[in-house]
């Protein structure tokens, strides 16, 4: 069975669709890749996978789960990570993620380990007492990702994980990403193309509310493939840039 | 399934006292009905055991109060982005309305709760009838809860605290005066009569002003928790509608 059922999911703000009919399904083990440019539908797409945005038209279903029957249910089994991490400022790290475990009814000896386990992974225990809008960008987006993965489930949505992340950072959510590819199914977006190679094993390429693309690694890092267009390691640019203008190499040139 | 109101309801009220903003709001609370009690009130000069003077201000002290406590509730929720994360976890979203009302409910309660000098200074001074002081209390956080709600509402429908206080402010006047002359002077002339007097039948002071007296009509108990049902079941619309926005 598939983690995450996404059947032509449509959604429209009064006369502008933001997204036009993805459908895609993600099995267990995969790191899925949102990829597209600014405006695309992919914070969108993720808003109605985990519930936040009633779709127009279409239907999510998380482990057999469909998110309009039953939200709490499939709710149950996803972490988010909102675009920008929000969080409450005015709270301390831990009284934030003891209120996550409270609305997970996380209890005793489980809720205990969990939330050692998700402050150990995300490595915030020296900050742990300090309120969160005293944080730098980076603990702050750590602390939003502890949230995410508290209850250890076997969805994660991850919206622009590491945006705004300094390089060490950035490698150590990437790092914990694929710590965690194995066990679960995991959408992130991105607009940064090295971010796919570095942790997707499967990726789409959105533009406009659609799905453009679906590609994946060629063995041996030989680099990717979308459709017909393959990209050497590090060239994904070109790629991208094609299949987002929908123009050709010899037209970029002239250009 | 009320784990979700409980987790939402403490951190709402720990929320209030994480900032000196309640520390501050009970001491103008305190300061402000000590000052309607006694000068303006005349608590002394009317040589009358009973609390009448503080209640009466109460409903002109909420019409601002409340709407201080409420307009952060959701309209700091909508600024940061914190609501995304709060509507993503396994709640219902009534159970966070919920929550939300109530912690605000309580902290105003703890506030009224620390009024009760006064009850034993009167008792003190006098022989006071103590059924009406309790009246008194519960009818003025019942009132309080009215008021609330309104304002819980009206901060789901935008993102500005500032907004959300003046929305606040206006609706909950006109829920107080509507049923003294400010109001049915201008549709008397023109309006039937029924409508006058439904218009009238939703005025706070009216049905405050009863209970304070000692007057406990079951009707006035209903009216406003039904107050407090409609404004709440309209804060989840409000919520669930602007979400896109």
């Amino acid at each position: 069975m598939a983690m995450i059922e996404i059947e032509k999911l449509v959604r429209r703000f009064g006369s502008f669709t933001a997204v036009d009919g993805v459908s895609f399904t993600v099995e267990r083990g995969t790191v899925l890749g949102f990829l597209g440019p600014n405006g695309a539908g992919k914070s969108t797409t993720m808003k109605m996978i985990t519930g936040f945005l009633a779709p127009t038209a279409g239907r999510v279903v998380v482990e057999g789960f469909d998110l309009a029957d039953s939200p709490v249910e499939a709710k149950r089994r996803i972490g988010y990570l909102p675009e920008g991490a929000p969080a409450y400022a005015e709270m301390t790290p831990r009284a934030f993620l003891d209120f996550v475990a409270d609305v997970r009814q996380l209890k005793g000896d489980d809720r205990r380990r969990l939330l050692d386990q998700a402050i150990a992974r995300v490595d915030i225990g020296p900050v742990l007492e300090q309120p969160i809008d005293t944080l730098s960008k980076g603990f702050k987006r750590r602390v939003g990702l502890a949230q995410a993965i508290l209850h250890d489930p076997d969805v994660l949505i991850l919206d622009e994980p590491t945006d705004g992340l300094d390089p060490n950072q950035k490698h150590a959510v990437r790092t914990l990403i694929k710590e965690m590819a194995a066990s679960k199914a995991i959408i992130i977006s991105t607009h940064i193309l090295e971010e796919v190679e570095a942790v997707c094993n499967r990726s789409l390429i959105i533009a406009r509310g659609r799905v453009l693309s679906e590609g994946g690694p060629l063995p041996n890092g030989a680099g990717w493939r979308f459709g017909e267009h393959e990209a050497a390691p590090d060239r994904l640019d070109a790629v991208f840039r094609r299949i987002t203008t929908g123009k050709t190499e010899s037209q970029e040139k002239a250009a | 399934m009320i784990g979700g109101t409980i987790a939402v309801y403490r951190r709402e009220l720990s929320g209030y006292f994480a900032t000196p903003v309640a520390f501050v709001f009970i001491v103008i609370f305190l300061l402000l009905t000590g000052i309607f009690t006694f000068y303006v009130g005349g608590f002394f000069e009317r040589g009358q055991a009973d609390l009448k003077p503080f209640f009466m201000f109460h409903p002109w002290l909420y019409l601002l109060l409340m709407p201080a406590i409420a307009m952060r509730l959701w309209a700091e929720e909508r600024k940061t982005g914190s609501i995304e994360l709060l509507l993503t976890l396994p709640v219902r979203l009534w159970e966070v309305v919920l929550g939300k009302f109530l912690a605000a409910w309580s902290f105003t309660a703890i506030a009224l709760a620390l009024t009760f000098p006064l009850w034993l200074t009167v008792s003190y001074l006098g022989q006071p009838d103590q059924g009406v002081i309790v009246a008194g209390y519960l009818g003025s956080l019942l009132m309080a809860g009215g008021y609330l709600a309104i304002c819980a509402c009206l901060s789901a429908v935008t993102s500005n605290q500032v907004i959300a206080f003046v929305l606040g402010v206006i609706v909950c006047l006109m829920f107080t005066v509507s049923g003294t002359p400010i109001v049915l002077d201008l549709i008397t002339a023109w309006a039937p009569q029924s409508l006058v007097d439904t218009i009238a039948s939703f005025s706070f002071l009216g049905r405050f002003g009863a209970i304070v007296d000692g007057v406990v009509d079951l009707r006035d108990l209903v009216y406003f928790a039904s107050l407090i049902a409609f404004w709440l079941f309209a804060n989840a619309v409000a919520v669930d509608l602007r979400k896109a926005g």
